[in-house]
Parts: C-alpha cells; sequence; structure tokens
C-alpha cells in the first residue's frame, strides 16, 4: 500500500489530503519567511530618512514580492494546507473528492510559486506593485520581464486555487459522514466553503484581467492603453472585483480557525452558531458588491462612490456580529489561555482596529485622504497579519498535535505570541500617522522634514521583533519534533470529529465512518459511544495508490510560462503537449479514489 | 465512482457544474469588456463594416444542431444504443468543426479586410472574446472525438453515461455562450 | 440528509423533446435574424434580441442541461455565479456610463 510508504517518490506520487496538506504547509511556510525576509528589507531601507540600502528599482521589486507572496504563496496556501488536513477529518470523510485533481492543486501552486520567484534570479522580480495597475505594466513603462513574470505567476497560481476550489466544494457538500447535515458542520468549514465558492467566482475575472495585460504586453493589443482607444481604469476594476473577495478569501479562513479555537478553550459551544455561519455567507456574497471602494479616487461620480460606500459599510454588520458571537462564547466559560487561544484572542482585538481603520475608508472624502498612504499599509496589515495570520498561527498550535502527533511548546508559544503582538502594534500601528501625516506608501525613502523618522524607526523595530518571534516559532517547530509532548488523540478536548481519531491519522482517517447526532459531536455524551475510536476495522480499508500524472501535468504550466517569457513557441507547444499527454493518462490510469 | 454521497448527487456533475459556474465569470467579464469598448475604436473598421450575418448566422445554427446531436448521443448511449451514440457523437464532432472552420474562415478574412489584433480596440476585444469561445469550442471537439474513438473501441458502454452527461453540459455550456455572444456581438451592432 | 446514491434515475427527457426543443430554438434564432433585417424593428430590437436570447438560453440549460428535472441544487450552483456575472456586467456598463440614467 503506497499510502503508507515513505521516500520521496511516494510524497511525488501522494494523492492523501493530509501528505498534500502537509506539502502545502511547509511550502507555504518557506514562502512566508521568504515574505517576511523582503519585509525585514523594506523596514530596514525605511529605518530612517534617506535610507541607501537598497535602490528605488530593488525597492519596488521587494514590495511588489512580498504583497504576492504573502497573499498568494503563503497566506492563501496556509489556509490551504489547513483545508487540506483537517477538512475531510471534520466531515468524517476518508479524503477529498478528487484525489488527483488536489495533488494537481498542490504541484501547480508549487511550480508557479517558484516560476514567479525564479524571476530574481533574471534581476527582473515584478515591479509593478501586487495591484499591477495598468499604465504602470505597459510595454511602454514597464519593457522589462518583471510584469511578464507577474502576470504568468498568478495565472499559474489561479490554476491552482480554482482547481482546489471545485474540490473542497465537492468534498463538503458530498462527503460529508451520514448525519452530519450541512447546519452541523463545523464553522471552519462552512466558512471554507464560502472561501471557495470565493474564489470559484473571483478567479476567472483576474485571470481575463491578466490575459488581456498579456495580449497588450506579448501581441501589441491596447486593452488598457488609450493611445489605441483603451483605458487603464477597465484594470482597476477587474482587478478590484477579484480583489475584494480576495481579502474574503483571505480572512474568512481565518474566522472559522479562530471560531474553532475559541469554543474548545473556553470549553463552550460557539454562541450563535447559526449567525456566525450567515454572517460568513453574508459576508462572502456582500464582498461582490463593494469594489470600486478601493478606487475612489479615480472619480467614479457620486452615484458610484455613494453605492459603494453604502455596501461597503453594510459589511461591517456581518463582521461586527461575528465579533459580538466570538465574544459573548468568552463569557462565563472555563477559559484556558493556551498559545493558540492567545492568538485567537489576539486576532479579535487586531482584528477590530483593522476593521474600525477600514470602516473609515468607506467614506469616499476620508478615503481621498488615505489613499496610497501608510494609512491603508496599516489597515492591510492589522487584518492581514493581525487578523489572517494570527488566525493562522492560532491553527498551527490547535491543529499542529494532530498533523504532527506532538505538542508545540507552550512557554516558546508564549513568547512568539507576545513578541508577535508587541512587534506588529509597533510596526504596523505608527503607519495609521504616518499615512495621514502624508507618506505615501511604496517609496522607497522620505526625506526628515516630513517629521515621521521616528516613527518609522519604530516601526521598524516592530517589524524586526516580529523576524525575532518568527525564529522562536521556527525553533519551536524544529524542537518539537524530538521533544515535544506525545499529543495523544486529543489534547485539547476538542469538539469535533477530527480530534476522535490517532495524532497524526491513519492513512484512511476513519477505521468505521462516524455517525454523527449533533454540531459537537464529540461534546454531547450520546454521541460519545456513536464515534468509534480506535475500533477493530471490520474489513481493511482501501487506500488509493499514488499518481505521477498530477505532477507532470502540473509541470506543463511552467514550462508554457518559460516559453512564453523567453518567447519560444515550440517551448509552449511542448508544454501543451505535456499538459494533453497528462491529462489523457490521468483520465484512463485505473485509480480508485 | 458509485460510492453514496450526502447530497445524493454524482461528485463528477456537481463538480462540473461548480466549473460551468465558474466559467460563467470568465465569460462575463470578457463581454464585458467588449461591451465597455463597444464603440470606443479610433479607427475602423467597424462592427457593421464587416461583421457578416448570414455566415454567422449558419455558423449558429450548425452548433445549434449539435447540440441536439449531443442530446441525441446520450439519449443513445442511456438506452445502450451504441451504433447510433456513434453516429450522434460523430455528428456533435464534426458539428464543432464546422463551426471551427468557419470561426478561420471568418477571422482569415476579416484581418484580409484590415482588422487584426492590434488594429483598433473592436479588433483586440473581437478576437480575444470570441477567441476564447473558439479555444473551448476546441477543447470541445477534443473531448468528443476521444469518446467517439472510445466507443468505436467498444470502450464506452450505457455504463459511461455519465461521462457522456458530463461532455454534454461542457458542450451546451460553449452552445449558450455563443447564444450570448452571437446576440450582444453580431445583431446588436 | 440522508445517505442516497447518485441519483441516475432522474427522467431524462426523450428524443422526441429534445428535437421540439431544437425546432424552437430554430424558429427562434430566424426570428432573430428576421428582426436585425426589418427597419420597423429598429426602435425595440436591443430589447427583443436580448429578449430571445435569453429565451433560447434558458431553453438549452432547462432542456438539454437537463436543469429542469435534475436536482434544485445543480440550478443552485449554476445561478448563483450566473447572477454575479450578470450584476457583475451591469455594475461595470454603469461604471462605464454604457448606460445613462434617466435617458
Amino acid at each position: 500500500m503506497s499510502a503508507s510508504a515513505t521516500g520521496l517518490r511516494s510524497w511525488l506520487t501522494t494523492t492523501d489530503h493530509k501528505r498534500i496538506g502537509l506539502l502545502y504547509f511547509w511550502t507555504a511556510f518557506v514562502f512566508f519567511l521568504v515574505g517576511g525576509l523582503e519585509a525585514l528589507v523594506i523596514r530596514a531601507q525605511l529605518a530612517g530618512p534617506n535610507g541607501t540600502l537598497v535602490s528605488a528599482e530593488a525597492f519596488n521589486q521587494l514590495f511588489t514580492m512580498h504583497a504576492t507572496t504573502m497573499v498568494f504563496l503563503a497566506l492563501m496556501p496556509l489556509t490551504a494546507a489547513f483545508f487540506n488536513y483537517i477538512v475531510p477529518l471534520q466531515i468524517g470523510a476518508r479524503d477529498v473528492a478528487f484525489p488527483r485533481l488536489n495533488a494537481f492543486s498542490y504541484w501547480v501552486f508549487l511550480l508557479g510559486g517558484l516560476f514567479m520567484n525564479a524571476s530574481f534570479l533574471f534581476g527582473a522580480a515584478p515591479d509593478g506593485g501586487w495591484f499591477g495597475y495598468a499604465n504602470l505594466t505597459s510595454k511602454q513603462y514597464s519593457p522589462g520581464l518583471n510584469i511578464d513574470f507577474w502576470l504568468l505567476g498568478l495565472q499559474i497560481l489561479g490554476i491552482a486555487s480554482l482547481a482546489a476550489g471545485f474540490n473542497f466544494i465537492v468534498t463538503i457538500l458530498n462527503l460529508r459522514a451520514p448525519g452530519l447535515k450541512m447546519m452541523r458542520l463545523p464553522v471552519f468549514t462552512w466558512m471554507v466553503l464560502v472561501t471557495q465558492f470565493l474564489i470559484i467566482t473571483a478567479f476567472p475575472v483576474i485571470t481575463v484581467a491578466l490575459v488581456l495585460l498579456m495580449f497588450d504586453r506579448f501581441f501589441g493589443t491596447s486593452f488598457y492603453l488609450p493611445a489605441g482607444g483603451g483605458n487603464p481604469v477597465l484594470w482597476q476594476h477587474l482587478f478590484w472585483i477579484f480583489g475584494h473577495p480576495e481579502v474574503y478569501i483571505l480572512i474568512l479562513p481565518a474566522m472559522g480557525i479562530v471560531s474553532e479555537v475559541l469554543p474548545t478553550f473556553s470549553r463552550k459551544p460557539l454562541f450563535g452558531y447559526t449567525v456566525v455561519v450567515y454572517s460568513g455567507v453574508l459576508i462572502g456574497f456582500m464582498g461582490w458588491g463593494v469594489w470600486s471602494h478601493h478606487m475612489f479616487s479615480v472619480g467614479l461620480g457620486p452615484i458610484a462612490d455613494s453605492f459603494f460606500a453604502a455596501t461597503t459599510l453594510l459589511i461591517a454588520i456581518p463582521t461586527g456580529v461575528k465579533i459580538f458571537n466570538w465574544i459573548a462564547t468568552l463569557w462565563g466559560g472555563q477559559i484556558r489561555f493556551a498559545a493558540a487561544m492567545k492568538f485567537a484572542l489576539g486576532f479579535i482585538a487586531m482584528f477590530i482596529i483593522g476593521g474600525l481603520s477600514g470602516v473609515s475608508h468607506a467614506a469616499p472624502p476620508a478615503d481621498l485622504q488615505q489613499t496610497d498612504t501608510y494609512y491603508v499599509v496599516a489597515h492591510i496589515h492589522y487584518v492581514l497579519f493581525g487578523g489572517t495570520v494570527f488566525g493562522l498561527f492560532a491553527g498551527m498550535y490547535y491543529w499542529w498535535p494532530k498533523m504532527t502527533g506532538r505538542l508545540l511548546d507552550e512557554r516558546l508559544g508564549n513568547w512568539h505570541f507576545w513578541l508577535t503582538f508587541i512587534g506588529m502594534n509597533l510596526a504596523f500601528f505608527p503607519m495609521h500617522f504616518i499615512g495621514l501625516l502624508g507618506m505615501p506608501r511604496r517609496i522607497y525613502t522620505y526625506g526628515p522634514e516630513l517629521g515621521v523618522s521616528t516613527m518609522n524607526l519604530v516601526s521598524t523595530i516592530g517589524a524586526f521583533l516580529i523576524g525575532i518571534a518568527a525564529l522562536i516559532f521556527v525553533y519551536n517547530m524544529w524542537r518539537t519534533r524530538r521533544h515535544g509532548a506525545v499529543a495523544g488523540d486529543d489534547p485539547w478536548g476538542g469538539a469535533t470529529l477530527e480530534w476522535s481519531i490517532s495524532s497524526p491519522p491513519p492513512p484512511h482517517n476513519f477505521d468505521v465512518i462516524p455517525t454523527v447526532a449533533s454540531r459537537l459531536p464529540r461534546w454531547s455524551a450520546t454521541q460519545l459511544k456513536a464515534i468509534p475510536e480506535g475500533a477493530e476495522t471490520a474489513a481493511p480499508v482501501h487506500v488509493p495508490a499514488g499518481s505521477w500524472w498530477p505532477l507532470i501535468a502540473a509541470s506543463s504550466l511552467p514550462i508554457m510560462a518559460t516559453g512564453a517569457i523567453g518567447r519560444m513557441l515550440p517551448v509552449v507547444l511542448a508544454g501543451v503537449a505535456i499538459l494533453i499527454v497528462g491529462i489523457y493518462r490521468w483520465a484512463y490510469e485505473p485509480f480508485e479514489a | 465512482m458509485t460510492h453514496a454521497t450526502s447530497l445524493g448527487l454524482d461528485s463528477r456533475k456537481l463538480a462540473f457544474w461548480t466549473f460551468i459556474g465558474s466559467e460563467c465569470l470568465l465569460f462575463g467579464s470578457l463581454i464585458s469588456t467588449y461591451l465597455i469598448y463597444k464603440g470606443k475604436s479610433l479607427v475602423g473598421p467597424y462592427p457593421p463594416e464587416i461583421l457578416d450575418i448570414p455566415f454567422t448566422s449558419f455558423s449558429t445554427f450548425d452548433l445549434l444542431m449539435s447540440s441536439l446531436w449531443m442530446v441525441l448521443a446520450l439519449a443513445a448511449v442511456q438506452r445502450g444504443d451504441m451504433k447510433w451514440a456513434k453516429v450522434w457523437l460523430f455528428g456533435t464532432a464534426l458539428g464543432g468543426l464546422i463551426f471551427l472552420g468557419g470561426q478561420v474562415y471568418e477571422f482569415s478574412s476579416f484581418v484580409h479586410e484590415g482588422l487584426t489584433l492590434q488594429r483598433n480596440i473592436f479588433g483586440a476585444t473581437f478576437f480575444v472574446l470570441t477567441g476564447c469561445h473558439g479555444a473551448h469550442v476546441t477543447v470541445g471537439v477534443i473531448w468528443l472525438l476521444t469518446l467517439w474513438v472510445r466507443a468505436l473501441q467498444g470502450k464506452l458502454g450505457p455504463e459511461h453515461a455519465m461521462t457522456v452527461e458530463i461532455t454534454g453540459l461542457y458542450w451546451h455550456f460553449v452552445d449558450v455562450v455563443w447564444i450570448v455572444i452571437f446576440t450582444l456581438v453580431y445583431l446588436i451592432q | 440528509m440522508d445517505q442516497g446514491t447518485p441519483a441516475h434515475d432522474h427522467s431524462h427527457p426523450t428524443a422526441g423533446t429534445y428535437i421540439r426543443v431544437a425546432t424552437i430554438l430554430l424558429i427562434i434564432t430566424v426570428v432573430e435574424v428576421g428582426v436585425f433585417y426589418v427597419p420597423a424593428f429598429k426602435p425595440v430590437l436591443v430589447p427583443t434580441l436580448l429578449m430571445l436570447s435569453a429565451v433560447k438560453f434558458t431553453l438549452v440549460v432547462m432542456f438539454y442541461m437537463h436543469l429542469k428535472m435534475d436536482s434544485r441544487f445543480f440550478t443552485f450552483i449554476f445561478g448563483g455565479p450566473l447572477l454575479l456575472a450578470s450584476g457583475m456586467m451591469i455594475g461595470l456598463l454603469f461604471l462605464f456610463g454604457v448606460f445613462v440614467l434617466g435617458r
């Protein structure tokens, strides 16, 4: 049975959702460290006025790659690591609906990320900002390969996300254990479902935007060039139609993790489960109607401004509802301040600050003062670092024992949390003032007369504190391999199905598929008996063998992109041929799922 | 693939419908781009000068008929009539090929009349939108021919009805997109 | 949410229904092209064509893609993104001034 085998081959051909989850985790974590290093170089450059550490060109590449890496190569795949590892366990399934497609998603992500970062080898890393506004990205203003790497890399990564999106929607809808009704699903799984719907609807739009940009740059069209009848504002619209759902793609999984951690460490069911679920669905849906609040400075006119301001303010309601529900969950609970809980509580506090500064962007007159300043940088870091990253760290401490069989050290976790918490507030809170005082974002240096030198230094110190905290976490992970306490099946007393099986789970997850009779199966006394724990296996569970074809099919995409970068048509065609062969062999190989 | 599922629906079919939902946004973005740039060309040729309605009406008719052959192929597979299934599958693919031939002819005659990707914004939006649709048709034709060859080899039977049904979903969706394009691009000029 | 088996038994329409639908689709296509050439329709050409196209769209989706008799869930999973796409198109056309209010 190859699923329990070891060795390189077994990892390259694996279709086990748990292994793919681990691959996602480690790959994304490395990218997370790379993106963090880029941030530290940025902060070092900005520590004092008239910094000379890097050139303006290098600075452009650094902030572009910092954001692109963090959004597409670190945070999204880190959430995907948990989707992969945890969702099938939470719904009582033996794997995802399409295991080979799952492997394909991972390989496409990995190769797309490597392709994007290969640009550094050519000294041509993307430098147009993560939202790559036209016409900065036009051939005229960006004649190098930088933008080509960016637009091809993002298209590859989009395919990974889309394939995973279809897979997880079907998995969650169709592979639930008997009795696990939709309104009994763990909130994390619910938020994953909403996230996947956002992915499969939002990513086609960015794909079209990127394809049009590709035609402009490769074939001389004028989609975003006024000289040829095009309009650069179209790029902004298409980008933000994708971009706003994208920020919910980043935050909803973290909200789901927090909604798991808080009840477990308060020994209380989540307050208002139904409302939390529907708020999440509503946030996802409303996320589609707010995109132009990123574009108030374009001058869209009073009707459009009013509409998008109103929808943006409305989104604060379901978000606020969730926050009150989380706080109410804590009320009267037996709270244990484990590291996972600290990060979850930190998430709530930091996300409130980020949410409030977000509401302040919703008013167009205020937004005009804030656009393109460090105020916006402060906002996104409170929601994406204080929010998403804190939620992910909470998830890592929470599920680490399930994924590895050993507990992360709590004392180191305590240091990790407090240094991160203090570091992030030092790093990002001053940015509110730096921005309101007039320092634009994405500028490689500033003069002393702006009066923001001290605050920038404080911000840089905070950033390095976060860096130290990250090192502590890396040490904690490394140390845990041998010295971590053995976790057992359920170290936290969790309520959901993943805690009913061994840590790490066997290849087939469940010896007997459980029958679920309540929302918190492990907490209701009647249910405990129904979940067979380590029951003797009635019949050997068949685990599908691995497959090479997902990896081979995935490899065709960077080959095509390389051909495009080098303007080598035969290479592109070779990529197409590999893709076709890969798909055929995949479709007709004997594989039992 | 006969495992029981929570919704009682086939997983592949469910996945395929989500894929089609996703495709709606893809074509929605492309069609929006076309409509936004309508009448924004700085130089000719402009749509009324160049679009050939009688010819495209024939292509539309052809794609419609191929959609009919597709459902007839599905009905034949479902009742186990592989003889007719082969006929209709090939007919469907042939309809797709004729459509593609028409598109090649249309594109080359447009280029001949001076409309290229680079010429004006109409050319850019037109070629990218209809080209993307054509790429979808191409994939569909390859898919259909694969099924047809499998049927000839005797490797496609009533037990593969779901595969044929999903192929059909793809093919009809491509047809539906053409219905929209035919109206928005060709008839409403 | 009981365990069910994949519904193979939902009744697909017969070849006769398919042919009737194709006939209607053909007739509508002929009408579309006809309307295009008749000058008298000029003032109502756009709404007429949009309506006819929508009818064709619906017929294909309902009968050839079986949404009429298949699980409502498929309609939901297709209809949701379709609505989003339509909303996005309408929103974009407003934002780019293709539609102007009150004209």
